[in-house]
């Protein structure tokens, strides 16, 4: 460790006992990104689950905001150690989108408009684990958070919470995803500190 | 702020890649694995406000290089270059 | 390249949310016009804080100057603007960078366009020139928000008044000294043609400042006829890269 800097704290980092380890509490809601924040016209926007078969089903915008919704209230929990708690949303379940998938496949790979992937066993994405949501704290989804949408995984590190999302590819293979194949690690559970590869 | 504007330039990572390479790569050419344009990585795209540094090519936004830094390891992801040119010291 | 630790010998303000810090870093191996320092700090429960900022002076022994731009949403620039104080001790890694750089053997005209706190780097590459004794012909062309955003005014209006010295001109975004010859605005295709280098004397230029700033006027630049080889580029922004 280096020498301490006289006086200095930083952005203000509470240590919560309920956070998983190593996490503090943020008082904003950080914008990490890496590369340009896509423009998804509505129009255009399309949301696709593909079967290890290759069948698909494909949701508009229009078809997509018809479905049953949730309004669901979940914490954060960024690799880079911010958390923030109590976050509104609302979204469709990937229940909803899953009801007549018929798939036997055990991984997904989740794909965002402007190339950005994330790996997890399909089994993280059922039984009300996860949703495809587009509005955050009252308002529609910002591009800067990932909207039109987003897939939101609560349990997991957010990085696995794909931003504009355009799909879910299952498969029988487990194929890392953009930050998985460089470091980070394949699960990503907050509450077993699993950051990196290896841990 | 102008969202088209969230990137530096290879500049920024000089002082991360000086702790993996014995020479500044940032002088170094490289070439885009996706469209073949080539740039001094000095002159890339950078985007740092993420779980690690990333840096695209200016002309088709592919992913160059990516760089995590986590306690004790680093893992480095050139596959997006073809190849990096550095200039070395002539001894013949 | 390994942390050094580095003295806090002298504070200066230079505009109401900018100063500078000298430090003295033993053994500092010199650094090149235009190279940055990595400035780590670290809080006592272990989380560190790593930004990097240009060096602004000329090589001086062991003497290291930095400037730092206070922003209002910052981590590390309020500490850096505010908090510190003379008998801190810093880390710093560096010298870095060896793209964005100006060397006392290049003998062609040199443009140094700044944006904002941009004139850090091309602040140290006139220093350098003219310690050099170089006679190669040098300009800035320096644009800020208003007057109260200069930095450096009076090292720059030194070098300037040097024979054959650094030309110097201002250029004012939002708010201009009364009766300035150009009204507000951003730096254009005119601004550039009035106040840098044709392109005929095919100087190297070096662009600094925010990312947008830089973009814009790079591809004025270019689209003058400048040779895109001779554009160095420094983008400035938040290097709060997250750990």
């Amino acid at each position: 460790m280096g020498i301490i800097s006289r006086g200095f704290s930083g952005r203000r980092r509470e240590h919560d006992p309920n956070l998983p380890p190593g996490q503090y509490l943020t008082d904003d809601f950080p914008v990490l990104s890496a590369g340009p924040t896509p423009r998804v016209p509505l129009d255009e926007w399309q949301f696709t689950i593909t079967t290890e078969s290759g069948q698909q089903h494909d949701w508009n915008w229009a078809s997509f905001t018809a479905l049953p919704t949730e309004q669901i209230t979940v914490d954060l929990h960024c690799v880079t150690r911010w958390s923030k708690l109590g976050t509104a949303w609302e979204g469709v379940s990937l229940d909803t989108l899953f009801a007549d998938v018929e798939s036997a496949a055990d991984y997904a790979l989740v794909r965002s408009y402007g190339g950005y992937t994330t790996n997890l066993p399909v089994d993280d994405l059922l039984d009300g684990k996860a949703w495809v949501a587009f509005r955050y704290d009252g308002d529609d989804l910002a591009p800067a958070h990932g909207g039109p949408a987003r897939l939101l995984v609560p349990h997991l590190y957010l990085w696995k919470s794909a931003k504009w999302v355009r799909g879910i590819e299952l498969s029988d293979d487990d194929e890392p995803g953009f930050w998985e194949s460089a470091g980070y690690h394949n699960y990503g559970d907050p509450w077993r500190e699993q950051r990196y590869w290896g841990e | 702020m102008n969202d088209s504007y969230s990137y530096l330039d290879g500049n920024a990572a000089a002082g991360e890649l000086r702790e993996i390479f014995a020479v500044d790569v940032t002088t170094a050419g490289g070439q885009c694995a996706g469209c073949g344009r080539t740039a001094v990585l000095a002159d890339v795209r950078l985007y740092v406000r993420a779980p690690g540094l990333v840096a695209r090519c200016r002309e088709c936004d592919a992913v160059l290089l990516r760089l995590v830094r986590g306690p004790g390891r680093a893992w480095l992801d050139l596959r997006g270059l073809t190849c990096l040119e550095l200039a070395m010291p002539d001894d013949s | 390249m390994s942390w050094r630790v580095a003295t806090v010998v002298a504070l200066r303000d230079q505009s109401p949310t900018a100063r500078s810090i000298y430090l003295d870093v033993p053994g500092w191996p010199g650094h090149a016009a235009g190279q940055h320092v990595d400035v780590r700090l670290t809080a006592p429960d272990g989380y560190t804080a790593v930004r990097s900022y240009s060096i602004a002076s000329a090589v001086d022994g062991d003497g290291v100057e930095l400037t730092v731009e206070q922003l209002a949403d910052g981590e590390v620039s309020p500490y850096l603007g505010s908090e510190l104080v003379v008998g801190d001790l810093l880390e710093i890694r560096g010298p870095i960078g060896g793209w964005f750089v100006w060397r006392p053997d290049q003998r062609e005209p040199i443009q140094l366009i700044a944006g904002g706190s941009g004139v850090v780097p091309l602040l140290a590459i006139a220093r350098s020139h003219s310690a050099a004794g170089n006679q190669s012909p040098i300009r800035l062309l320096y644009s800020v928000r208003e007057p109260t955003s200069v930095i450096h005014s009076a090292e720059l209006e030194e070098l300037a008044r040097r024979d054959d010295g650094l030309i110097l001109t201002y250029a004012f975004t939002r708010s201009a000294p009364p009766g300035w010859n150009r009204p507000p605005g951003r730096v254009d295709a005119a601004l550039l043609a009035d106040s840098t280098w044709p392109t005929e004397l095919s100087p190297t230029c070096y662009v600094c400042g925010p990312t947008g700033f830089v973009e814009t006027v790079a591809d004025l630049l270019v689209g003058a006829g400048h040779d895109p080889a001779r554009v160095r580029t420094e983008r400035f922004g938040p290097t709060g890269g997250i750990r």
